[in-house]
């Protein structure tokens, strides 16, 4: 029957897609809650901020742990970005079958199929100025310093179309990923289908909230704070010695 | 129920259209059919085409929902005509025939012979591996659970509800679809069919396959004989990417 060797990329395709977006979306939970700190006290956001430098680790801070990170963010986010470039209609022909195909059909799993296009593709925008952002200003991160960047910097408008769309992205893609792959599949597919669909719904709304309040405490610090002694954040409990 | 209840009117616009008419175009017709108990579109096609235009086209075979002939689109949804009722729907709605099918006249479409295509391609029947056929020798013991599971697969009437409903099929004229991943998952299943994963790997591991479901999820969602599509090509999903490491 079989001749010739099969070819095994569309399969690891398909799977370098969903892992590299699952890591992406895990870390995305992560991030926006972390950064939500600010919502606790300037002080708390701070520690947050020495922590993923590695002052509670080395006793020194180090921004260029951040940097790192965020190039290897960037990385997996061109690799997810790249393969993910084969489902987006690339003709005006396949868009016009694909928009008329979702009017028409009014299901809601095909519709969320477009947000995903329609998020994913104003990602590869404002998802680069982010990144590039953290690689190349690591140490501008802090209650003043990122406050300066949303208010004075003009960064606000940005991130609030970026949390909007990374939020939907992040969480439709694993609730597609779970039906994709059929993860954590019970007896009744339907039902444990409608249970990840409300998951996702609800944490949407979760993270949108948390998401915009923490931009709003920013918004606020950059307006009101007296930035005349630079951005960097003295905090009361914690004295660095190179400071 | 009250004596007095009177019946609603139905307005139903069909998307009319004779290809083999030079001088046709397709176009909207709209007819009133006053609707009566338990009617179903079967029975409401049957009326207009009694009453009111003797050309209209449509299929039917069974109306019970195990043919498959009457799919066509409700209100932009594939469905079966004879198992939707009409009191489920508002008094307006529209019916067109099935897209991506042959189109033969109004809402008849040409289903079989796209579906033949497909057996064809993916070679939907036990490989054995004999070279001939021993009618006398006795088949093989099957437990009765994995009889079950493949019985369930094979529910499927070909009705194209899912090619219709699926993003992906719209897009990609090669794709499928949902009814021949099924018939992959069901014959992958069969003890009878000796083809190995890479042999199944070869028929739908690429993006005219398994690869290229974009999991909108249309198929299982339209699916009238309730197969369970998406648990099935996940299923696909998960043994085509085993048999690459």
């Amino acid at each position: 029957m079989r001749k010739e060797k099969i070819d095994k990329t569309p399969a690891r395709l398909d799977f370098l897609q969903s892992f590299t977006g699952l890591i992406l979306a895990l870390f995305i939970t992560g991030h926006i809650m972390f950064e939500a700190s600010i919502l606790i006290s300037n002080e708390m956001m701070y520690k947050v901020t020495i922590m993923f430098e590695g002052y509670y680790f080395f006793g020194e801070k180090y921004p260029g742990i951040i940097s790192f990170l965020a190039a290897a963010i960037s990385v997996i986010f061109v690799i997810h970005a790249g393969i993910a470039m084969k489902k987006i209609p690339s003709s005006y022909r396949n868009y016009k079958v694909i928009k008329n195909h979702i009017q028409g059909m009014k299901h809601e799993d095909s519709s969320l199929w477009m947000v995903q296009v329609i998020t994913g593709f104003m990602m590869f925008f404002m998802g680069s100025v982010h990144l590039y952002i953290m690689m190349s200003q690591p140490s501008d991160i802090g209650p003043f310093a990122s406050s300066s960047r949303v208010v004075d910097e003009f960064m606000g408008p940005l991130y609030f179309m970026l949390l909007i769309s990374v939020v939907s992205h992040a969480f439709i893609g694993l609730y597609r990923l779970a039906m994709k792959w059929g993860f954590m599949e019970g007896k009744n597919t339907k039902v444990s289908r409608a249970r990840f669909k409300f998951l996702m719904k609800a944490m949407i709304a979760i993270y949108i909230v948390v998401g915009l309040s923490s931009l709003a405490k920013y918004t606020y610090i950059g307006m009101t704070h007296d930035f005349s002694d630079g951005v960097k954040y003295k905090s009361q409990t914690i004295k660095m010695e190179n400071h | 129920m009250s004596e007095s209840k009177k019946q609603r009117v139905l307005k139903i616009s069909i998307l009319r259209f004779d290809p083999h008419d030079p001088e046709d175009f397709p176009h909207m017709e709209t007819f009133e059919v006053e609707e009566a108990d338990g009617m179903t579109l079967f029975i409401a096609l049957n009326e207009i085409r009694e009453h009111h235009d003797n050309s209209l086209k449509f299929d039917f075979v069974c109306r019970a929902g195990i043919c498959g002939s009457c799919s066509m689109l409700v209100n932009g949804r594939p469905t079966l005509a004879c198992r939707t009722l009409t009191a489920k729907l508002d008094e307006k709605f529209t019916l067109a025939p099935l897209p991506l099918f042959e189109l033969i006249g109004d809402l008849s479409v040409y289903t079989g012979k796209w579906m033949r295509g497909l057996n064809e391609r993916l070679e939907t029947w036990i490989h054995d591996k004999e070279e001939e056929l021993n009618v006398d020798k006795l088949e093989e013991k099957m437990e009765p659970a994995l009889a079950d599971e493949i019985y369930e697969l094979d529910r499927c009437v070909e009705c194209g509800c899912c090619v219709a409903g699926c993003g992906t099929a719209k897009m990609n004229p090669y794709f499928v679809g949902a009814v021949g991943l099924n018939k992959i998952a069901r014959y992958q299943l069969d003890p009878r069919d000796k083809r190995s994963d890479d042999d199944y790997y070869e028929l739908v591991g690429n993006e005219d396959g398994v690869f290229g479901c974009m999991t909108l999820l249309g198929c299982e969602d339209v699916c009238p004989k309730d197969l369970p599509l998406q648990s099935k090509i996940a299923y696909l999903r998960r043994m085509m990417l085993k048999n690459t490491l």
